[in-house]
């Protein structure tokens, strides 16, 4: 599926992955993290193989590297400060009082501590998309990984999550981010990687990937995100 | 009319049964009690061992279940309680429904909580490994209490429809002791009695798997 990808993140970079669907964007992710187990390469992180790891120590990686799903799955039989102390408290052993100190920290930077006691079904899409960036962030992740984090939400409800993701980016997290959201890409992203068909096609600054993009696949795909009522 | 009160209805024979009767009702929520303690949690294991990457674990359990819900509980129970002294083993009849009905009811819990496990979205438990907990974690933590709410309304039916399978095992349990009364009175009325204490224990179980069931629809 995936394709001799070479792809490095430098630390506090915003790295932006674009391309049609079934092109590997959301592989590529997954593999990051070893929910896709890639057949063959390696993949590094903070000079660690993780491609390398034992399947019994995975959950130890796994805390140092966030994951930001498109649907949200957070835990629905749990408050908003339970589904954020959860992993902290079971994964981190952080003792519990100190993991609630920090789930009500990381609410406030998403902006829903006031929100702690409700329950994910109360919650608009876009405020339960903020609190799975807290529960991800809670355990302190080297890098963050964003699958389309946007994706299943109503429009106006986007705009909250990329400003959590923007102030993200200031306090100099490394995320690496599988997106439709153009605009953003523009405005906030280091880099622009463009995958097509398992491959990455084009990369570079998002001036150069937006403004003067080389490549015909490329120049093909953003025509027809930029004018999506034509590619019907 | 008054033959059928008389005979159906006798306060006074009631009254003299019902000592006997409650005796037997003890003996019927004893049995329940474990039975249905035991199938819980037997049903859980064997949800989780057919749930497991392991094919022996998977495949041992699932023969399990397919072999004990297949077979006739009766039959079960003839099997370990005249069968098995055959063989050198021989049960206090307590134990012999106990064991028989464990087998049987593990088996049935068990598909239950593996239905419920399964129609727990997947997204569940990559978010919870992607936080770091391990399988069982996530199984205890995450998925499980979820797979239990969905099936709420089925494990209390086939809790149910253990403590009416109870009533068919000759023991001195509450059936038993009843037909043992109206042999005695020449008199139905206990018979009558047994079946309103089932009722007084069943009904409103009954009432709150339909209520839930309802509230699921709604929702």
């Amino acid at each position: 599926m995936l394709k001799n990808i070479d792809l490095k993140v430098r630390e506090g970079e915003l790295v932006f992955v674009i391309g049609p669907s079934g092109s590997g964007k959301s592989t590529m992710l997954r593999c990051c993290n070893r929910l896709e187990e890639p057949t063959s390469g390696a993949i590094m992180i903070e000079g660690a193989r993780i491609t390398d790891i034992p399947r019994r120590d995975l959950d130890r990686m796994r805390l140092k590297v966030g994951m930001v799903f498109q649907g949200f799955h957070l835990y629905p039989h749990m408050s908003v400060l339970k589904n954020v102390m959860l992993a902290q408290v079971r994964a981190l052993k952080r003792p519990k009082p100190e993991a609630e100190a920090r789930a009500l920290d990381m609410l406030d930077q998403v902006g829903l501590r006031h929100k702690a006691e409700a329950m994910p079904a109360e919650l608009s899409g876009g405020q339960q998309q903020r609190v799975a960036i807290a529960r991800a962030l809670a355990l302190d992740p080297r890098v963050m990984l964003f699958d389309e984090p946007t994706s299943a939400l109503d429009p106006e409800l986007v705009g909250s999550v990329l400003k959590v993701m923007k102030d993200l980016r200031r306090k100099g997290m490394t995320m690496l981010v599988v997106s439709h959201e153009m605009d953003f890409a523009r405005e906030a992203a280091d880099r622009v990687v463009f995958m097509d068909g398992g491959v990455v096609v084009e990369e570079g600054p998002p001036e150069q990937i937006f403004g003067a993009p080389k490549s015909e696949r490329l120049r093909a795909f953003l025509s027809r995100v930029s004018h999506p009522a034509e590619a019907e | 009319m008054d033959t059928f009160i008389y005979t159906f209805f006798n306060l006074d024979i009631m009254a003299q049964a019902l000592p006997l009767l409650l005796k037997g009702a003890v003996t019927t929520l004893q049995l329940c009690a474990v039975v249905i303690v035991a199938g819980l949690a037997g049903g859980l294991a064997l949800a989780l061992a057919a749930l497991s990457r392991n094919a022996a674990l998977h495949w041992s359990a699932v023969v399990f279940i397919d072999l004990f819900r297949a077979l006739p509980p009766l039959v079960l129970l003839v099997f370990v309680y005249s069968g098995l002294p055959f063989a050198g083993l021989r049960l206090t009849p307590f134990m012999a429904v106990v064991i028989a009905f464990f087998l049987n009811n593990s088996a049935y819990f068990a598909e239950v909580f593996r239905a419920g496990i399964n129609a727990v979205p997947k997204g569940q438990t990559e978010a919870a490994r992607a936080t770091g907990l391990s399988p069982a974690q996530t199984m205890g933590f995450v998925v499980l209490p979820q797979a239990v709410r969905n099936v709420l309304p089925d494990l209390l039916s086939n809790t149910v429809e253990v403590v009416k399978l109870t009533s068919v095992v000759s023991l001195s349990e509450l059936l038993y002791s009843a037909n043992m009364a109206r042999s005695v009175t020449y008199n139905a009325s206990p018979l009558v009695l047994a079946a309103g204490m089932y009722l007084i224990v069943l009904w409103p179980l009954v009432r709150v798997i339909s209520r839930y069931q309802r509230g699921l629809a709604v929702t």
